[in-house]
């Protein structure tokens, strides 16, 4: 079962200078909002930007990972 | 299940993105949510005055995998406008809180006539399996 650190690990390893905060909505280890304030997001969509977050998860989103509530910042306001 | 049945699915998939100004896929349907995540997107749309289609994905898992094959999306609901992915829960959810919503749907006069599908003439063979027009 994902945990919220390794979430948060696996973002900020994998998307340059990615700062994130995830919550685990229900305590059920399924159901997950990810806040992630990275520079790499400036000059992308908002699609593009919660597509970078999905994307380091792959197939589990949707599997293991229920489901995952993104918010998206390129900096921290 | 076959290829062939998955590419068929595919297809609809596409001619109801392609045919359907607005269409919102989702879990259940906008009378009947199953899905906190599809009642917000729902509410959120129907905030915006516009009509819309919905595709329940329940009913066949291979609708889902085929959606997100399409449009390089993982969850469901996904919200496509003219053709494009607009995003999920979490886009249509801070679009709707900024007002860009109405926007992207084309509503911003409330009293302009919504825009209808095109006619059925280029349907090739039986409607899509499990899709419902639900527009007007």
């Amino acid at each position: 079962m994902p945990s919220t650190d390794e979430l948060k690990q696996r973002i900020e390893s994998a998307i340059p200078g990615a700062l994130a905060q995830v919550e685990d909505l229900t305590g059920g280890g399924d159901h997950f909002r990810a806040t992630v304030v990275a520079p790499a997001f400036t000059g992308k969509s908002r699609l593009e930007q919660h597509r970078m977050v999905y994307d380091v998860f792959g197939s589990e989103v949707g599997g293991p990972i229920h489901a995952l509530s993104i918010k998206t910042q390129t900096r921290t306001s | 299940m076959s290829d062939d049945i998955n590419a068929q699915l595919r297809d609809q998939i596409q001619q109801a993105i392609t045919e359907n100004p607005v269409i919102l896929f989702m879990k259940g349907t906008p009378e009947q949510p199953r899905c906190g995540f599809s009642a917000r997107t729902v509410a959120a749309l129907e905030a915006t005055g516009s009509p819309f289609a919905a595709v329940d994905v329940l009913p066949h898992p291979a609708i889902r995998q085929e959606l997100s094959a399409i449009s390089n999306w993982p969850t469901v609901p996904q919200l496509f406008v003219n053709g494009e992915l607009v995003g999920g829960c979490d886009i249509v959810t801070e679009m709707s809180e900024s007002g860009e919503l109405a926007e992207t749907l084309g509503v911003e006069q409330p009293d302009e006539a919504p825009e209808q599908a095109p006619a059925e003439g280029t349907v090739p063979g039986p409607p899509p399996m499990g899709i419902e027009n639900r527009l007007g």
